[in-house]
C-alpha cells in the first residue's frame, strides 16, 4: 500500500488531501479494502448509513476488479472541495475492458454468474461514477462527498 | 482453510457470522450448511448477520442460495439482526432476498422456526 500525504494533486476547485493505493488481486484484498474505505469514512465522520454505502460500492467495485479486471489497483482519496470533504475511489485495472458499457451497468445484466447489480449499485451508492474502459483495461471511479 | 463454525441446537443449525468474510469463506459456508443440513437432519437454519457491517451482492447471494438450498432439503432460513444501515443500503444496492425471512434477533427468529416446524 502507497501511503501519501499532502497535497497530491489539485484539480480545478477539488484537492487532493491524501491518497492510498491498495492492490487487488484476491478475495481478501477486497476485504482489506473494504477495511481501508471503512477507516476513512470514519475519518470524514460520514454517517454510519454513507460510510455503509460506501463501502459496499467500493466491495462491488473491487471484487469486478478482481474477476473481470484480473486484478488491479484501488485509489483512495480523500477530496476537499471549498469546505466540503469527499472520498474517492478509483479502481484500475489491465484486463479486457467493458464491450459494452452501457449493457453492463444494467441491473441484472452478467457476463460471469452474478446478480449483475455490481455497477448500478455502485452508481445509486454514490454521488457519481466515471467509467473509462477499452481493450487495455477499465478505470472506474467513484466519489461520495460528505453532506455539510 | 478457516471456517465458520455452525453450532446445532435440536433440529436448527446456528451461524453467527463475526468476521468480515472474503468471498471463499462464503462459498465454503454455503457448502457447509447444506451438507449439514442433510447429516443433522436440520428443519432450520438462523444465521445471524448482527455483526456485519456491510452486506454486499456476494454476501446478499450466499445467503439467498443457502436460503433456497435448504428449501430443497425441507429446512427454513431465517436471517437475524440485519444493521439498518445494511437494511438501508441493500435496497439501495438492489438485492432482494427472495425466499429468506428475517428476524429481529436470535430468539424471535428461533421462535419463528420452532413455530413452523411444530
Ligand atoms: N473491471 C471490469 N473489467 C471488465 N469487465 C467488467 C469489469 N467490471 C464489470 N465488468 C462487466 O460488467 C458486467 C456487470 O458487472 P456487475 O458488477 O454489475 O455485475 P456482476 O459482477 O456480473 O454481478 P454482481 O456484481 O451482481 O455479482 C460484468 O458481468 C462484466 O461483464
Ligand atoms: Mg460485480
Amino acid at each position: 500500500m502507497v501511503l501519501s500525504t499532502g497535497v497530491v494533486l489539485s484539480t480545478g476547485t477539488i484537492t487532493i488531501t491524501e491518497e492510498r493505493v491498495v492492490p487487488l488481486r484476491s478475495s481478501e484484498d477486497v476485504v482489506r479494502l473494504r477495511q481501508v474505505v471503512r477507516e476513512q469514512a470514519v475519518a470524514l465522520k460520514f454517517s454510519l448509513v454513507d460510510q455503509t454505502k460506501v463501502v459496499t460500492a467500493a466491495s462491488e467495485l473491487a471484487r469486478n476488479t478482481v474477476i473481470y479486471g484480473k486484478g488491479g489497483d484501488a485509489h483512495v482519496s480523500l477530496l476537499l472541495n471549498g469546505g466540503k470533504h469527499g472520498l474517492r475511489l478509483r479502481f484500475v485495472d489491465q484486463g479486457p475492458g467493458i464491450a459494452d458499457v452501457e449493457l453492463a451497468m444494467k441491473d441484472g445484466y452478467t457476463s460471469g454468474g452474478g446478480l449483475g447489480l455490481g455497477l448500478g449499485g455502485a452508481k445509486r451508492l454514490s454521488d457519481d461514477i466515471k467509467i473509462v474502459t477499452g481493450p487495455a483495461g477499465t478505470s472506474i471511479s467513484i466519489t461520495k462527498w460528505k453532506p455539510f | 482453510m478457516e471456517r465458520i463454525p455452525i453450532l446445532r441446537m435440536g433440529r436448527l443449525l446456528l451461524v453467527t457470522i463475526q468476521v468480515d468474510m472474503h468471498d471463499q469463506l462464503a462459498l465454503a459456508l454455503q457448502d457447509d450448511l447444506t451438507n449439514r443440513i442433510v447429516r443433522d437432519r436440520a428443519n432450520g437454519v438462523l444465521i445471524d448477520i448482527s455483526a456485519l457491517d456491510v452486506v454486499d451482492s456476494f454476501i446478499g447471494r450466499m445467503i439467498s442460495n443457502i436460503a433456497a438450498m435448504a428449501r430443497v432439503l425441507d429446512a427454513r432460513t431465517v436471517v437475524v439482526g440485519m444493521r439498518p444501515a445494511v437494511a438501508i443500503t441493500l435496497v439501495e444496492l438492489g438485492l432482494e432476498l427472495p425466499g429468506v425471512r428475517t428476524a429481529l434477533n436470535v430468539e424471535r427468529g428461533m421462535a419463528l422456526l420452532q413455530s413452523e416446524n411444530e
